[in-house]
């Protein structure tokens, strides 16, 4: 997998925070309620990925480090799980996380119509990269499983259907 | 039904009942609608006369390849010696599919009591349900419905006071088309990246956790209840005349018709009733160029070969292409199909697993050939280069990735080579900067 579209423009280094575990008082006890539903514990790698991801916005190295110590595996190998995966973020990404359909179902309905608009309204200017004010990042995505709604979108986590350019406007205004 | 639209007189509407009902949702009012009426009854039947029942009716697997839903399951062993396991797929991103969604979103415990009857009569006690990242909505609803039904007893250590155990667990993806793929989604449920396996071993032998395992799709597992409840001979007469495809299939069509959506068809039914009648045709002053009718991974169609099939397993086939997942994208007279098919080999060299040199390669350099044709800059020679590309890309890999995106490469040369010959000769602007 080569990892989402549109570069990795306007991500930078990640800035060496100290790390504050996630894995902690009810996150833990969650993560622990997981352990009961699969014979594995490396079962539960995607579950936990996401656990990080919730409350952090994107899985730093020293989170790997974390969840691969928490569930008994190497970072390394945590690490080669989350980059084959498209919705981890590996950097820091905006406060709001747009995803754009342009496979061609979409993109014979005007989806890259859709993208233009979307950077150009967020100010994000380029696919990948967050905008200066840090609210937006946008990419495409691949085929988000609504092709008869075109174009879908995705703002974190909620999906909007049917955005066309005229739309967009209105639809970045509700995310500060 | 056509949802979002109201059911057209030429569906048969079994599974899509109650697309749009926020009641359907719930576990109250799915009871009333007749709910998990079929679990209580299946929970009282031995699994043999479950798997009987459902080879009887002719129910084939809804996620793409149609194997026979029925044999599948007669392949897990009759006695539980270790744990077995159901996988739900619900991974669905097949582009042009969309079908799966509404059955999760709008009639969640449809799929559940699927899932319950499936495991029991897999021998199984636990069934995951493998739903992809990005379907946030199907994802809380069916998290919901899942509580309700253990609540209420539909689910847990004693379904229905019957002693039978099922529990069914949410197991959310995280963004990669190959997961849909059989053994990349139980690598993925393992916590591993999501490479297909080689087969053999098949699933039912060491599948999941290395533990026999049976698959099937949302739409698969959503029409068992309705055959158990209604019979299996009722089920195998929802057919136009073809005995080998039988009952009920959901329609994803999208692209350029007057009303997309999910359109519920008796297997046999005409395409072009689906295209006209069903989704109202192409928008004003336009004409249908092109139908790719089974999800991207199939063969393009021209409207002459689309308007002449039946829409089941065998009658695409007769007409070129394949039934695949249903998902049926329609192109009018506007559409560039080199663009088009570029953007879909695109997609397959985005998402292939990178594990077969063929595909990891193929893919790339399949796109590379395309792009440089949308430059401007194509040779004649490009068309062999393709088709041979292709070539080493069908049936030469662990899983089929690498000839579904061969698929739309091949047929749109074969049907559609004019346009690409129109950018080679430069009779048409390029639509695509120099790479
Ligand atoms: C690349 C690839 C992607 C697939 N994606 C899906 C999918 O999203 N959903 C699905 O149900 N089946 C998908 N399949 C088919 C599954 O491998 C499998 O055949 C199916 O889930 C079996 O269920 P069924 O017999 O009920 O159809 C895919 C297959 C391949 C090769
Ligand atoms: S064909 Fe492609 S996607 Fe399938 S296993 Fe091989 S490399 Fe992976
Ligand atoms: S192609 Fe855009 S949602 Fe499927």
């Amino acid at each position: 997998m080569s990892g989402s579209h549109g570069g990795t423009a306007g991500h930078g280094t990640a800035p060496a925070e100290e790390h504050i575990p996630v894995f902690t008082g009810p996150t833990r006890a969650r993560l622990e309620q997981l352990f009961t539903k699969y014979p594995t514990r490396q079962a539960c790698l995607l579950p936990a990925l996401w656990m990080v991801q919730e409350a952090r916005g994107w899985i730093s190295e020293q989170a790997i480090g974390e969840v691969a110590d928490v569930l008994e595996l190497t970072p390394a190998y945590v690490k080669g799980v989350v980059t084959f995966y498209t919705m981890y973020h590996t950097h820091p990404v905006g406060r709001h996380f747009v995803q754009v359909c342009t496979t061609s179902p979409c993109n014979i309905c005007g989806a890259e119509d859709v993208v233009k608009a979307l950077l150009q309204e967020t100010g994000c200017g380029e696919l990948g990269a967050t905008s200066p004010d840090g609210r937006f990042t946008v990419i495409e995505v691949e085929c988000l499983g609504a092709c008869g709604f075109p174009t879908p979108i995705l703002v974190d986590d909620d999906f909007i259907e049917n955005v066309t350019p005229e739309k967009v406007r209105g639809i970045v205004q509700r995310y500060q | 039904m056509g949802y979002p639209h109201p059911s057209h007189p030429k569906e048969t509407v079994v599974l899509s009942k109650h697309f749009g009902d926020p009641e359907a949702r719930t576990y109250a009012g799915w009871v009333r609608h007749g709910g998990y009426e079929a679990l209580r009854k299946a929970v009282g039947m031995s699994r043999e006369a479950i798997v009987e029942e459902v080879k009887a009716s002719g129910l084939r697997g809804r996620g793409g390849a149609g194997f026979p839903t029925g044999l599948k399951w007669s392949f897990m062993p009759k006695d539980v010696v270790r744990p077995h396991y159901l996988v739900c797929n619900a991974d669905e991103s097949e582009p042009g599919t969309f079908k799966d969604r509404e059955i999760m979103r709008w009639t969640p415990h449809a799929l559940i009591e699927g899932c319950a009857i499936a495991a029991y009569a897999i021998g199984a006690e636990r069934c995951y349900v493998y739903i992809r990242g990005e379907f946030t909505e199907p994802w809380k609803v069916m998290n919901a419905a899942v509580e309700e039904a253990v609540a209420a007893g539909a689910l847990g250590d004693d379904v229905f006071g019957s002693g039978k155990r099922i529990e069914i667990v949410l197991h959310r993806g995280a963004g990669a088309y190959i997961c849909g793929e059989e053994t990349a989604m139980m690598n993925s449920l393992e916590g591993r990246r999501g490479n297909p396996r080689i087969k053999p071993p098949y699933p039912a032998v060491a599948g999941l956790f290395g533990m026999p395992t049976t698959i099937n799709n949302v739409e698969t597992l959503a029409a068992v209840p309705h055959i158990l409840n209604r019979g299996a001979a009722w089920y195998k007469a929802l057919c136009l005349g073809n005995p080998k495809s039988t009952g009920t299939k959901l329609v994803s069509v999208c692209g350029h018709v007057q009303r997309p959506g999910n359109y519920e068809v008796t297997m046999g039914t005409p395409m072009r009733d689906i295209l006209y009648d069903m989704c109202g045709g192409p928008p004003a002053g336009r004409t249908i160029k092109a139908v790719i009718p089974g999800g991207s991974s199939v063969p393009i169609m021209t409207l002459e070969e689309a308007e002449s099939a039946l829409f089941d397993y065998e009658g695409v086939v007769e007409k070129g292409s394949m039934l695949g997942s249903a998902g049926m994208i329609v192109m009018d007279d506007r559409t560039d199909m080199v663009y088009q098919i570029w953007r879909l080999a695109r997609f397959y060299a985005h998402e292939s697993c990178a594990q077969c040199t063929q595909c990891r390669e193929g893919t790339a350099w399949t796109t590379r050939v395309l792009e440089r044709i949308l430059a401007g800059k194509g040779k004649q020679e490009d068309f062999q280069l393709l088709l041979d590309l292709s070539e080493n890309m069908t049936g030469k890999t662990i899983c089929v990735l690498s000839d579904s995106c061969a698929a739309p490469v091949v047929s749109g040369i074969q049907k559609f080579r004019s346009e690409f010959e129109a950018y080679i000769a430069g009779a048409r602007e390029p639509s695509l900067a120099a790479v």
